[in-house]
């Protein structure tokens, strides 16, 4: 099939042409030594041919975390962290070379059945050799996005994108390219001193994407399947930059909902988004990591910082954001209104099973005059796993004419898990006016009963009851998007009743 | 054999025997009234036979065309043909009616071993019942019960019994929180399914049910036990003398 080989050596030129940027020098030294110093950051920072002023920025961050201490005030619980016991350079492994589907993790297998994704596709996300040539007529639309439209995306995808003006690569490359934006924007949204996390994040972050869409533009395409083959290889601290000048706009979409099982337990990550005025960003993400075994062992431990500046008059970012996996989550995108008339949105759907401990809500810092923000977020726990909602929405002395409307609905499956909404009002402008309303509900035995009843199995039941609950955020996602969130959404509450 | 045999059924709940040792034989074709007071058991019995969760059955057996009903998950005995139309039907907020009765339709289908009907054959197919029982279009629109008046509710499942067509169907206090009207339409609803391929099981406490829906037999149940049957007229004789009478012969 000749349309499929092309796609499979587009593939391996891929492979080729990110290991020329930043990770050529590897074959001799894939890793650092373990623990963190200055002469690591020196060493990612030399690895990645960084100018100066990007290793004095690393630097700053470095001798800042320092001095800062781990946040404490989450809903979380974990064994401390030792930092000097992590790596914070290696290159990718290669994969193992697999030589038949038989060899993939029979689990992992299944959850790509579930998700409906064929066989040979699965072939090429697990690496199988020979897996890719054999006929690709006859996918879905859906699925096949995860792979073989990420693969076009390179050539086709990126001239297009060239065309419209729209810078769209690695970060580490556009701070060999594009210097001076990454100078102005870098940073100017979450602070080099953020918060732990993200400041350790700037003093080793390994790569992400970059993206500036210039004035005028509308970005012809969702900016998401590149990212993911982008993504495949980054470390555990991820860098993203997303700048949309005047009066453009922009759809971000980020995730896999194939299943990742990843070596490093602790990632912290870091986006900063910058709308400028008329500007609008819309930023999507379906995280689906590795929530640790059903005895709580193994599991990512997901510190994000994600936030986006507002920084133009009319200028709107929303956030929608699916989160089933990870062993614990700590993520409050958030937004600062700071243009006058300018829109911050939150849609939320997080997920908690098994032992999973998710704290994730979201900032809204109301600063310019006539700013509006609405937040919805579904949490829904089942088994063990605990579920808070934290958000602040403030309004500052001069936001004149401030509105935030708030609603945080919880689902509780089961009576071991714990739902908990912890949200902080405060405004300093008598004119704001902001509203919040909380539910929380259980799936009763007399609802899967009622289903059951009318012929639906206790999986079918809890999921049709799920996607009921979760409607108002499901429909935020681009449509491909919300039918594989819909399917993760069931795979992730398997075995939460009975 | 019989369409649904129930025999020495004894059934616990946590340690308390609600049922003990009742029968009951049910043929197609035939309306079974279940008459007796509050907490005779009336509501228990029909919540085993659907297979609700939470009881323990310590004797007896219940067989369904002969196979054992008690071996089957709920969604098996409704993939089966039994059908319970709820006294308090549950709210579901979010699934469209219509979306959650052509899941639950598809799913009876395909537990069968029968093809999944396409959405708009189901969709001609659920306008014309809905017409012969005056639902309204738009309330299939809305989540499924939410919102719903009291009769509403009682149609919806009258609504769900005409489509899945099974072969048992029990009725559990229908004419509760129902006026004249709303009882007579479901009442209509329902005396449309009787076939000669289907029974019925209503279970009412009240006499009143029993004008509209006329049942082949009349059983009176008092403490966990069938104490009399008889035929329709024995309704009629028990709204003059109350079931007081039965007290001492449980």
């Amino acid at each position: 099939m000749p349309a499929v080989q092309e796609t499979v050596d587009r593939v391996r030129r891929i492979d080729v042409d990110q290991y020329r940027y930043g990770f050529e020098t590897l074959i001799e030294s894939d890793k650092a030594p373990k623990g963190l110093s200055e002469d690591i950051v020196r060493f990612i920072s030399e690895k990645k041919n960084e100018p100066a002023w990007m290793l004095e920025w690393r630097l700053e961050a470095y001798r800042r975390w320092l001095t800062m201490t781990e946040p404490a005030w989450a809903r979380v619980n974990y064994p401390k962290i030792d930092y000097q016991d992590l790596y914070y350079y290696s290159a990718p492994k290669p994969k193992k070379t697999l030589t038949s589907i038989d060899e993939i993790d029979p689990e992992i297998l299944k959850t790509y059945e579930k998700l409906g994704i064929p066989l040979r596709e699965v072939a090429v996300l697990e690496g199988v050799h020979g897996g890719e040539a054999e006929s690709g007529s006859g996918y879905g639309r859906v699925a096949v996005d995860a792979v073989f439209d990420s693969v076009s995306v390179a050539t086709t995808f990126k001239a297009e994108l060239a065309k419209a003006g729209v810078l769209f690569m690695p970060i580490s490359e556009a701070v060999q390219q594009h210097p001076d934006l990454v100078k102005k924007y870098l940073g100017s949204v979450v602070p080099i001193s953020d918060n732990f996390f993200a400041t350790l994040n700037s003093a080793v972050f390994s790569d992400g994407s970059f993206v500036y869409v210039p004035p005028g533009v509308r970005c012809p395409m969702e900016l998401s399947t590149y990212f993911r083959i982008n993504e495949r290889n980054t470390g555990q601290f991820e860098r993203t930059l997303i700048i949309a000048d005047k009066g453009s706009y922009v759809s971000y979409l980020e995730g896999c909902t194939a299943p990742q099982r990843d070596e490093n337990q602790l990632h912290a990550a870091v986006v900063e988004l910058v709308a400028l005025d008329d500007a609008e960003i819309k930023y999507s993400t379906v995280q689906n990591w590795y929530p640790g075994n059903s005895e709580g062992k193994g599991g990512i431990y997901n510190f994000v910082t994600k936030r986006g500046d507002c920084r133009g008059v009319n200028s709107k970012i929303s956030w929608t954001q699916v989160e089933t996996g990870s062993a614990i989550t700590w993520k409050y995108p958030s937004c600062i209104l700071r243009g006058d008339n300018s829109r911050g949105e939150f849609y939320s759907i997080a997920i908690s099973n098994g032992y999973q401990q998710v704290d994730s809500g979201t900032k809204m810092l109301h600063l310019g005059k006539n700013t509006t923000s609405r937040i919805i977020s579904k949490g829904i726990a089942a088994g063990k796993s605990q579920n808070t909602y934290r958000g602040l929405v403030t309004a500052h002395r001069k936001a004149t004419g401030a509105r935030n409307y708030t609603a945080c609905d919880s689902l509780l499956i089961g009576d071991k898990c714990g739902a908990h909404t912890v949200p902080y009002v405060e405004a300093k402008n008598s004119s704001a006016l902001f509203e919040h309303e909380a539910t929380t509900s259980k799936i009763s035995e007399d609802v899967l009963f009622y289903c059951t009843q009318r012929g639906l199995s206790q999986e079918e039941a809890v999921g049709l009851v799920v996607n009921g609950f979760v409607k108002d955020v499901l429909q935020q996602l681009p449509m491909e998007f919300a039918v594989e969130a819909q399917k993760l959404i069931s795979i992730s509450l398997e075995g939460s009743v009975g | 054999m019989s369409l649904l045999e129930v025999k020495d059924l004894q059934v616990r709940v946590e340690d308390r025997e609600i049922l003990h040792g009742l029968s009951l034989t049910v043929n197609k074709g035939e309306v079974h009234a279940i008459m007796g007071p509050n907490g005779s058991g009336k509501s228990t019995l029909s919540h085993v036979i659907a297979g609700k969760p939470g009881y323990e059955v310590t004797g007896g057996e219940i067989l369904f065309n002969g196979e054992d009903l008690l071996d089957m998950a709920p969604d098996e005995r409704a993939a089966k043909g039994v059908f319970l139309a709820f006294q308090y039907p549950v709210e579901i907020p979010g699934v469209v009616t219509m979306n959650f009765l052509r899941t639950a339709y598809n799913a009876q289908r395909k537990a069968r071993g029968e093809s999944e009907l396409m959405a708009p054959e189901f969709l001609k197919k659920v306008r014309e019942v809905a017409k012969r029982l005056s639902i309204p279009q738009d309330m299939l629109k809305r989540g499924v019960n939410v919102g719903f008046s009291g009769g509403e509710k009682k149609r919806n499942e009258i609504l769900q019994m005409a489509l899945f067509e099974p072969s048992l169907c029990i009725l559990d206090e229908m004419d509760s929180g129902l006026d004249i009207d709303a009882l007579r339409i479901a009442a209509d609803g329902v005396n449309a399914l009787r076939s000669p391929g289907r029974a019925m099981v209503v279970i009412t406490h009240y006499q009143r049910l029993l004008n509209y829906i006329v049942p082949d037999f009349v059983h009176v149940m008092s403490r966990g036990k069938v104490v009399k049957s008889g035929g329709k007229e024995l309704a009629l004789e028990l709204e003059a003398s109350g079931y007081a009478q039965f007290d001492d012969a449980a």
